[in-house]
């Protein structure tokens, strides 16, 4: 045990197995070369065969080569619009709206068609943030299994109604005949205002209608809880850049939980070091499994989901509150020490999330926000929040209706119960018994396919619309793009439908103007900047808070029963409840935890490893060893009120001993015929992982989102697709963390290492006079002049302090890039092609490690050991300091991915996107080589999300991140144009932009005005990984810290 | 003796030509004819009506002499206040373009205008090129018989040593005949290797590229008429290409904008390379159709379609090109890459489009590099301050476009 930050655990014990794949490092079959050595020369054969190919290959190239050149047609507009130059790219605000999330968006177009989701810098929320999943939607504009036009189903099959008009007479006539039964409503979070409005009009034109809200992962608990102690059934804003300590219980705030986006800036806010008075807030994590926002605490500790109530009430008592505590085990009861001891020092600017659904819990945490003085400092009840509005007795309640056929009707919004409803079973009887089903689902989903009529809405992207995710604050969606299909948006409908003539649009419009004060100006400004918000933020404010349900709340968790094993049920940040499951860029994001794509699995414990597979993986090498190099894991089976599901099991650390932790969202399946999942639900969803909701349970007031299971294992095994280890650096110290309190008291310690490295080379300089100049220039084989930067020299700075591994970045760099999805198949070979990729590693207790998240991407050496072993020049280097890859020259001998230290540079190894220049060649390899999806991605209509402005690389050649060499092209061009440097002081390159946290700088660093400049001045926290091979990075990380008494460094751990 | 001197003269000549013009390029006529064709050729002309009435004389016809100075500037204004602006406008259909130009400006034009004359069809001119005859034939021609005059003298030469071996009595072996002479042969498969492979690199690196390359186009076009009789600036039909990537192909509705008055075509007769004449007023027609106009209602009655141009100028996807970059920054003439425009009747693919082409005009090119003595040039190459402190101790003397990185892979291609 001599290595303090492993990726896995062969790593750590650095196993032999571990050693061997670690020298392997592409895990490639070599040419049986040997074979052929001998003899070779002597034979006859080969040598005809030689001269038979050489010849074959000759004629044929003679003849493609003799095809006439391709007669190409350019077609200009017959009128072209005035705001649109063929080629220059326009941006428009809007906001991606998905289930309750509502994040402000600028949208690139170009040509008229969106390619690329950036974060709104006006929006003082995200403040241009944005998430891997807002990143990943303008990929399902073009989702080819989008539906196209309005439908009906005749008994049976889908039957195409061919207009608009006949659409509503078809559903007017069936809605005459239900008379006296109810119209329900049945939507997803509604967060848009003027949609309200127009439900308002239809539910009142309508008498006896009402309006049913449903998240498929609830936040009722909340909702109930603010109900009973304050008298309002909202959701506050919290205020996490106000709190200086932030307890969590099992609230993954900065990945799934309300407003990840939001949170993650207010958080990163409240821990950036300043150099001048360094201080952070601390965060202090009690949870089941292992979530990203866990992985970010300063201290952690985990518990059985049934015991969630428990430490609730633990906490309450310690914090005075008149409830009894109940027996927790020593480290549980050491950390509820620290939190309440830590809360109380910081009264006022104090906060306590918990992620539970259960009402409970959620009114002990409103008691303890109290007793802490959070109402009214870091939880704001004056300005609430519209993310989530759904109360889970009211589809229950509906789902009832349904089955005792009171419902006369269901229009089915942006929802999807028939697979996410915890009792989905009984919701597709009741469906059954509903006389007229009408869906405005967008695509064929396990809703969709049980309704009557079908009349798709549009994306996002092709609607007009508005948001208002908090009170007050709005943001405006408009059209990017006409829409593709012949779909409508629902509120047209429900206009219609209500005896409105007037469309969406115009309705839009008018309700803007009238509410902007009536002129056209302030609409179009509003459209413009796509936010409206309070001219001054308002006053963060209280309510009054009623003690009355914290002694009913407090007896009910203290009955609370656990079990042996216990399933807990979370959402990855990038399928989240599985609606954007069919998202190729999506499915192929590594969970940052996990570091699995393509599937869901049962995450446990090395311990439960221990007893329920009877693999020791810290222990026994072998057993472990035979766990991990192979990507077939054995599966276990898991059994919750009756339903059973084999899953693969995948240990990792820091999940507790007694839980099983599954993701929900996969498993997407047609109801009607499993064999249409791919034309339905669509290739990327269609095989998947598998579904966990029907796991949920609903307890009369909530939904539960964790259970007691048991478990057995199988003996089967399966795949699983893991890219944790398919870079490995191999023992060499790569990050550098310390805690706050020792970096207050000796700054210099942290960084020791590296800088001891470095001075101990410098002395190798030529001149005395300035060893480190002289040192940088002599130990090159290149000139002088290759290390000159006349101009710009771009850099790169990234905050491994605020990086919370959200991996918004990895989503972005591959919309911008045009970076492949290789599938599943591919991706088990280490064949994924992320240009930029966040490592994860672990170091610290094996039960409860410490967790650190480092992107990391081509660090555009300037002494670049990728550069010389290059036969073709392929890869060079520029005088702006950029690792240049000329795609066109290379041939594929991957030397330089093989001398890469940082293990960046990704091979083509088939062709993903359809660059090369025979359509179909890649069809053969379907299912051997390639999963069906990557077919999807080379679809006509998926390729319109290429960004024209970089290459498709077609098979055969490398390629890496180019530091968004267009965008970098493209800012000095405009400097250029308006003769000013300083436009390329600061840019914004993909991963800076999508980052909610604002951890990526970029710029030029030449430049002393420059952020990444003035970074680069903070000599005791910036760190360039791998220094002391002097490759000369132009990527700087800054180091990480940790707000805990415990022990941080990254001395060699004590065994 | 007499040809060197018609050389000398040739040169003198076209020398002072040169100077002449370029002396007059600053005088105040010319300044008007410039101002004229970049604010207002688009819509008038001197002599005749056109989108907008003939400028020759426009201040007599004006109301008063100085009428013409306040226009240019009040458009928007006078267009409803002034009654002979509104006479215009309802003769005229369209209001002009509101300008922004000095009263000297205007006056210069005006001043241009009321001194032109229409020009006279000048003779053919001769070719004012002397010395760029084609000498490779005449090279190839002495080459061969330097060749035939070495391989009889190679003969003469065995001739005589077989004579003088006789005379001596050495006593050799049959001479072998040069058809069957090994030295000879591989001479000579030597020679044909070389000129074989020659030929096979230079035609597989042409593949793909397309110097000269003229389809037919849906609509015979002439940029002859347009950019070169007519003198209508590149920019006004492709724009682009100072603002994109891409120069852009005009849309339908910028022909129409002159099209529209314009409804036949009165200049010299046109004919094809091929000698076929072209009917340019079928041509007219045919845009009309394409873009729904009736020139006879002067409406747009019935519905129109682009135009589906066949692509000139192609670059491969790996290939990233900018003529923003060169056009508005690098100041470039459009001639430099698409030659002769203004007087191709069809347009043809004049340059190779390689990059050994491209690189070799970006290792000549100087940068408009910034002084920071004088504050001329673009001051974003201000941030090289290792060139201008390498000018200051003139260690060179101007930037190119290498300089600043104008030849390293990722400029092009990402």
């Amino acid at each position: 045990m001599s290595k303090k930050y492993w990726q896995n655990f062969g790593e750590r014990t650095q196993s032999e197995a571990y050693q061997e794949s670690a020298k392997n490092e592409f895990k490639e079959e070599l040419l049986p070369l040997e074979d052929l050595d001998e003899g070779l020369l002597n034979t006859k054969s080969p040598r005809r065969d030689f001269l038979k190919y050489l010849g074959f290959s000759t004629a044929a190239a003679a003849i493609a080569a003799s095809c006439e050149m391709p007669v190409r047609k350019v077609v200009p507009y017959l009128h072209r619009p005035d705001d649109v130059i063929p080629g220059v790219p326009n941006y428009y605000a809007s906001t991606y709206v998905n289930e309750g999330d509502a994040i402000s968006v600028v949208v690139k177009q170009r040509d008229g068609r969106p390619i690329k989701i950036e974060g709104n810098e006006l929006s003082s929320l995200t403040k241009g943030g944005t998430s891997a999943q807002a990143q990943a939607s303008v990929l399902d504009l073009y989702d080819t299994t989008r539906l196209r036009y309005p439908m009906q189903n005749d008994g049976k099959d889908f039957k195409e109604v061919t207009t608009f008009d006949a659409f509503d007479k078809l559903v007017a006539a069936d809605l005459a005949g239900i008379a006296g039964k109810a119209i329900v409503l049945l939507t997803s979070t509604i967060v848009s205002p003027t949609t309200k409005q127009i439900i308002a009009d239809f539910l009142a034109k309508n008498p006896g209608s009402k309006h049913v809200q449903y998240d498929a992962a609830s936040y009722s608990g909340i909702l109930s809880a603010n109900l009973a102690t304050y008298g309002k059934q909202i959701i506050p804003s919290y205020r996490f850049d106000k709190a200086k300590v932030v307890v969590s219980l099992a609230a993954d705030f900065l990945g799934t939980w309300i407003s990840p986006v939001e949170f993650s800036s207010q958080y990163a806010d409240s821990r950036r070091i300043k150099t001048d008075a360094p201080a952070m807030s601390r965060h202090i994590h009690f949870e089941s499994n292992l979530s990203l926002t866990g992985s970010n605490a300063d201290d952690r500790f985990t518990h059985k989901p049934s015991e969630t109530g428990a430490v609730a009430l633990a906490l309450l008592a310690k914090l005075g509150g008149a409830v009894s505590a109940p027996s927790l085990n020593d480290a549980l009861t050491k950390g509820i020490e620290l939190a309440a001891a830590s809360l109380s020092a910081n009264k006022g600017a104090a906060l306590v999330v918990s992620g539970s659904n259960d009402v409970n819990v959620q009114i002990l945490i409103n008691a303890i926000n109290e007793a802490i003085g959070a109402n009214g400092t870091t939880i704001d009840y004056a300005t609430t929040v519209n993310y989530r509005q759904g109360v889970d007795a009211d589809i229950t309640k509906l789902v009832d209706d349904m089955n005792a056929g009171t419902i006369g009707a269901l229009f089915v919004i942006a929802a999807n119960p028939a697979y996410n409803y915890y009792d989905s079973k009984k919701f597709i009887d009741g469906i059954k018994k509903v006389p007229v089903t009408v869906s405005f689902n967008a695509t064929m989903n396990e809703t969709t396919e049980l309704c009557k009529y079908v009349i798709p809405s549009h994306h996002w992207l092709e609607s007009w619309g508005d948001a208002e995710p908090k009170t007050g604050y709005y943001s405006m969606i408009q059209p990017t793009i006409n829409p593709l299909f012949k779909t409508r948006a629902f509120q047209t409908s429900l206009l219609k439908w209500s005896g409105n003539a007037t469309d969406y649009e115009t309705y839009f419009k008018t309700y803007w103007t009238a509410k902007l004060g009536g002129t056209a100006d302030a609409y179009d400004t509003a459209l413009q900047n796509g936010v409206v918000e309070p001219a001054s933020t308002p006053a963060i404010g209280s309510a009054t808070f009623s003690t009355a349900p914290v002694a009913a709340a407090a007896s009910k968790l203290a009955a609370v029963k656990g079990g042996d094993i216990e399933v807990v049920l979370y959402q990855k940040i990038s399928i989240g409840t599985g609606n954007q499951a069919n998202n190729p860029w999506l499915q192929e994001l590594p969970d940052p935890i996990s570091k699995v794509t393509w599937d869901n699995y049962a995450l446990i414990s090395p311990a439960l490893a221990k007893t329920l597979l009877g693999i020791d993986v810290l222990h026994n090498q072998r057993q472990g060893d035979k766990y991990e190099v192979t990507p077939e894991k054995p599966t276990i089976s898991v059994t919750v009120n009756g339903i059973a599901l084999e899953l693969p099991a995948l240990i990792i650390p820091g999940v507790h001993p007694n839980v099983i932790a599954v993701a929900l969202g996969y498993g997407r399946q047609s109801i009607t015929d499993p064999k249409r999942t791919e034309d339905y639900i669509g290739r990327a969803a269609a095989g998947a992982g598998q579904n966990a909701f029907p796991w949920v349970s609903f307890d009369g007031t909530g939904f539960a989102y964790d259970a007691i299971a048991t478990a057995v294992e199988t003996a089967n095994t399966y795949p699983l697709a893991q890219t944790q280890v398919h870079g490995s650096s191999e023992h060499r110290p790569v990050v550098y963390e310390t805690s706050l309190s020792s970096f207050i008291a000796n700054p210099e310690a942290v960084l020791e290492e590296p800088t001891a490295e470095r001075l101990k080379l410098l002395p190798f300089g030529s001149d005395s006079s300035n060893v480190a100049k002289s040192y940088r220039e002599n130990a090159t084989i290149y000139s002088k002049s290759n290390l000159e930067r006349p101009g710009i020299k771009w850099g790169m700075s990234i905050d491994l302090n605020t990086c919370t591994g959200c991996s918004a970045c990895v989503v972005a760099c591959t919309a911008e890039n045009n970076v492949s999805v290789v599938g599943k198949i591919q991706v088990q070979r280490a064949h994924e092609m992320h240009w930029l990729r966040i490592d994860r590693y672990f170091t610290g207790d094996m039960e409860n490690p410490d967790v650190v998240f480092q992107p990391m991407l081509c660090q555009h050496c300037d002494n670049a050991p990728c550069e010389n072993v290059c036969p073709v020049a392929a890869t060079n280097h520029s005088s702006e300091g950029l690792n240049q890859m000329a795609y066109n020259r290379c041939i594929g001998t991957r030397y330089c991915a093989n001398n890469c230290p940082f293990k960046v540079r990704r091979f083509n190894w088939l062709d993903f996107t359809g660059a090369d220049s025979f359509p179909d060649n890649q069809k053969p390899l379907v299912g051997v080589d390639m999963n069906d999806v990557v077919m999807q991605m080379n679809d006509d209509l998926t390729r319109m999300v290429l960004n024209p402005d970089v290459t498709v690389r077609s098979r055969g050649v490398m390629e890496k991140c180019s530091f968004c060499v267009q965008r970098l092209q493209d800012s000095k061009l405009a400097a250029k144009k308006a003769e000013d440097p300083s436009m390329v002081r600061n840019v914004k390159v993909a991963c800076a932009q999508a980052c909610p946290s604002n951890c990526i700088v970029f710029g030029n660093v030449n430049d002393p005005e420059s952020e990444v400049a003035k970074i680069r001045k903070e000599e005791h926290r910036n760190f360039y990984v791998l220094e002391q091979l002097h490759v000369l990075p132009n990527v700087n990380y800054m180091v990480k810290f940790k707000n805990t008494d415990r022990v941080v460094t990254n001395a060699k751990a004590e065994a | 003796m007499s040809r060197y001197s018609k050389i000398f003269t040739k040169v003198f000549a076209s020398l002072i030509f040169i100077a002449l013009i370029s002396f007059n390029n600053k005088s105040f006529a010319q300044d008007g004819e410039a101002l004229y064709k970049a604010n207002c050729a688009n819509c008038h002309k001197p002599l005749v009506d056109f989108t907008g009435p003939a400028l020759q004389g426009a201040r007599k016809r004006e109301p008063s002499p100085d009428w013409a100075y306040k226009w240019v500037n009040n458009v928007n204004t006078m267009l409803h206040t002034d009654p002979y602006a509104m006479a215009l406008y309802a003769k005229f259909g369209s209001p002009m373009q509101q300008q922004n130009l000095t009263q000297a400006e205007t006056k210069a034009i005006l001043d241009w205008a009321d001194n032109y004359k229409a020009p006279v069809a000048a003779p053919g001119a001769p070719g004012a090129s002397g010395g760029g005859e084609d000498n490779s034939l005449l090279y190839g021609i002495l080459t061969l018989i330097l060749a035939v005059i070495a391989l009889i003298l190679l003969q003469i030469n065995s001739s005589l040593r077989k004579l003088t071996d006789d005379k001596e009595g050495i006593v050799r072996s049959e001479p072998v005949p040069f058809y069957r002479n090994k030295t000879y042969l591989m001479l000579c498969v030597l020679v044909l290797f070389f000129i074989g492979g020659w030929f096979l690199i230079n035609s597989a690196i042409g593949l793909g590229r397309m110097q000269g390359y003229q389809p037919v186009q849906p609509i015979y076009y002439s940029h002859k008429v347009h950019a070169g009789t007519n003198q209508i600036s590149c920019l006004y039909c492709h724009g682009g290409a100072q603002d994109s990537k891409t120069a852009g192909i005009p849309s339908v509705n910028v022909c129409m904008n002159c099209h529209k008055a314009i409804k036949s075509y009165t200049g010299d007769p046109i004919v094809t390379e091929e000698g076929v004449s072209i009917d340019a007023n079928a041509e007219i027609k045919k845009l009309y159709a394409y873009a729904g106009w009736n020139p006879d209602t002067k409406t747009y009655d019935h519905p129109g379609h682009p135009i589906e141009w066949v692509r000139i100028h192609n670059l491969p996807d790996h290939v990233y090109f900018n003529h923003s970059q060169h056009v508005k920054v690098g100041q470039q003439q459009c001639q430099t890459c698409h030659g002769p425009i203004q007087e191709e009747s069809q347009v043809y693919q004049f340059a190779p489009l390689s990059m050994g082409w491209c690189i070799n005009c970006h290792r000549t090119t100087k940068v408009n590099f910034y002084d920071s003595a004088t504050g001329k040039g673009n001051k974003y190459y201000s941030i090289y301050e290792k060139f201008q402190n390498d000018i200051k101790d003139g260690k060179m003397d101007s930037v190119t476009v290498e300089n600043i990185g104008g030849t390293e892979c990722q400029k092009c291609h990402y």
